[in-house]
């Protein structure tokens, strides 16, 4: 058998753009190439994946390996799994890495059972140990309270990677690579399952994940009606989005795909507005990459300031309406 | 219809980040002080997937399946008190250091003992090491179709219809049983163990297994390390003689610091 060489990336599509998680996917890729002495190469999988395989060579990749077929259009277990089962046996890659997003979580676990070796989820950094060369993976543990490392030494060594916690290389147009197609031969009546519908929950303004000011409430606001009224006024006048801790889903005082923290969305906006959460770990976890934090909360001892750079310890109800009336009076200057 | 349910034992999620305390010599977390060990919270939002399961077929059997020191019996019997039929345990000290690898591993030789069984229910990830792979794996290994991160399930003509969420919506997807899912919290608050249910869980069979039923497998990945984050606390607190006057001057600050 080959030697195993070489880092692997999935990378995912949206809307037939590279989805953001894939350049940071090839930027943590290249780094652990590069310290390997090794090449980087990535898989794109989909159907009408067209000139993407390109950008991915501008942001980092030597070789990327195109599986384009219809039958890969919707997300299917079975479907992707097969795929990529066929493409790291045929290119023997040392690491493989994928993004933890809805189809990494599901595909990363699966491959990884499958290819015989064991996966770590979630990783918030990676790095080669200089003197054994095995991939160091480090994830988020109860709830993100502790951090903790892992290391495998079966082949491939797997990963997937949190969104948004590793950066993209800039793009550069220059860079030559290798692109190529690859077919898996995959015998699709042995894919079981299939997609029936795709139902879009749509968000009216700016989405979360992309928005450069978040304004986020927690249970402390009582009910569903502050989101809708004192929270979107604030969003609408600093052009962010809403979003809520786990609480106020749970309880249905927002839709769930608002829902920021480890389970829902993670974010990293410029600015970040916290108002009446406690900051529980499982929230801080899809927060805590923010630029700037600013909290308002009743308790001073809530852990949401322990990760705050400002913060007004009070009762929101007072404190916010003064907080957006002078906001909308400095913006009008 | 049988239907097999994983839970497992953990520390009460919702212990404050200041009062969580690790050893990192042993590399293990160290129980809160009075605080009792609970079901990881999405494992009873797989309880209650199984149990709208069983409330929309009749003849449906809920066996719950758990892999812990001794003290895992009593997520069993909750599940149980739900509404469950009977409960497996796995306990023995070469289970201990069990990865997500050998977890799955020790689950999926478990199942396959338990027998035949059309639906097997997992949380979507669990509470303590957040590894999220074990349902997966577990799958991987039986050869079954899988489908993780679930809201709904309804069963007809020997196939699942689920709902599976997406950052932007759900997505239905049609799989033929046996099929194993992994729950959401979407899938509603979980029920009540009622009074009624607790007693008749006193009654229910619980069956305990050792490696001598299932072997320990090894495990694939080691821990290096735990630690806990250095968090730099350097919050600027803003005040004022009021609650509306620090909120106004929070706007002058965030201003000045030209945040918006």
């Amino acid at each position: 058998m080959s030697e195993n060489k070489g880092v692997l990336i999935v990378g995912e599509l949206l809307e037939g753009k590279l989805a953001s998680i894939t350049g940071e996917l090839l930027g943590i890729g290249r780094k652990l190439a590069d310290s390997l002495g090794q090449n980087l190469s990535a898989v794109l999988i989909g159907s009408g994946v067209g000139d993407l395989a390109n950008e991915a060579v501008a942001l980092g990749a030597d070789k990327v390996y195109v599986i384009d077929n219809p039958m890969f259009k919707d997300y299917l277990t079975d479907a992707y799994v097969g795929a990529l089962e066929k493409l790291v046996k045929e290119t023997n890659p040392e690491i493989v890495l994928l993004g933890q997003t809805a189809t990494g979580r599901d595909l990363g676990p699966r491959l990884g059972f499958r290819l015989g070796t064991g996966v770590t989820l979630d990783c918030v950094a990676l790095a080669i140990d200089p003197e054994t060369k095995l991939m160091q993976k480090t994830k988020p543990v109860y709830g993100g309270n502790a951090l903790a490392m892992y290391v495998g030494e079966d082949r491939p060594q797997m990963a997937t990677i949190r969104v948004k916690s590793m950066e993209p290389l800039p793009k550069d147009a220059s860079r030559k690579g290798e692109v190529k197609a690859f077919d898996p031969a995959l015998d699709a009546s042995k894919v079981r399952g299939k997609m029936v519908n795709r139902v879009k929950e749509e968000v009216a303004g700016i989405k979360l994940e992309d928005a450069a000011v978040v304004i986020c409430g927690g249970r402390g606001m009582g009910g569903p009606d502050p989101f809708k009224t004192v929270l979107a006024d604030l969003a609408k006048m600093l052009n962010g989005a809403v979003g809520a801790t786990r609480p106020p889903c749970d309880s249905g005082w927002v839709p769930t795909i608002n829902q920021i923290g480890l389970t829902g969305k993670i974010v990293a906006p410029t600015l970040y507005i916290g108002i009446a959460l406690s900051g529980s770990s499982q929230h801080l976890a899809g927060m805590t990459g923010s630029k700037n934090i600013v909290a308002i909360n009743k308790d001073g001892e809530a852990n949401i300031f322990g990760v705050s750079h400002f913060g007004v310890v009070g009762d929101y109800k007072k404190v916010l309406p003064a907080f957006v009336a002078k906001c909308k009076e400095l913006v009008a200057k | 219809m049988n239907l097999i349910v994983c839970v497992k034992q953990v520390f009460d999620p919702e212990t404050p980040a200041a009062s969580f305390k690790i050893d990192p010599e042993k590399k293990r977390a160290i129980p809160p002080k009075e605080k009792p060990m609970v079901i990881s919270p999405y494992d009873e939002s797989a309880v209650e997937a199984a149990l709208k399961v069983k409330d929309a077929n009749a003849g449906t059997k809920v066996t719950v399946l758990s892999m812990g020191g001794d003290s895992a019996k009593e997520v069993i019997k909750h599940g149980l008190a739900m509404g469950g039929d009977e409960g497996v345990q796995l306990t023995d000290p070469a289970f201990d250091d069990s990865d997500s690898f050998a977890t799955a591993s020790i689950l999926a030789e478990a199942i396959k003992k338990i027998g035949p069984c059309d639906i097997i229910f997992c949380g979507r990830q669990e509470a303590d090491w957040d590894a999220g792979q074990v349902g997966s794996g577990i799958a991987e290994l039986l050869g079954i179709p899988s489908v993780t991160a679930i809201k709904k399930i309804q069963v007809k003509d020997g196939t699942a219809v689920v709902e599976r969420i997406l950052p932007d919506g759900y997505e239905v997807v049609e799989v033929p049983l046996p099929v194993l899912v992994t729950v959401s919290n979407e899938i509603g608050e979980p029920r009540y163990a009622t009074l009624k249910g607790i007693m008749a869980a006193a009654k229910k069979k619980v069956t305990n297994w050792s490696s001598k039923d299932v072997p320990a497998v090894a495990a694939k990945n080691k821990m290096l390390k735990l630690f806990i984050p250095v968090r730099e606390a350097k919050c600027e607190f803003i005040t004022g003689e009021t609650p509306e006057e620090a909120g106004a001057k929070l706007a002058v600050r965030l201003r000045e610091a030209k945040l918006f």
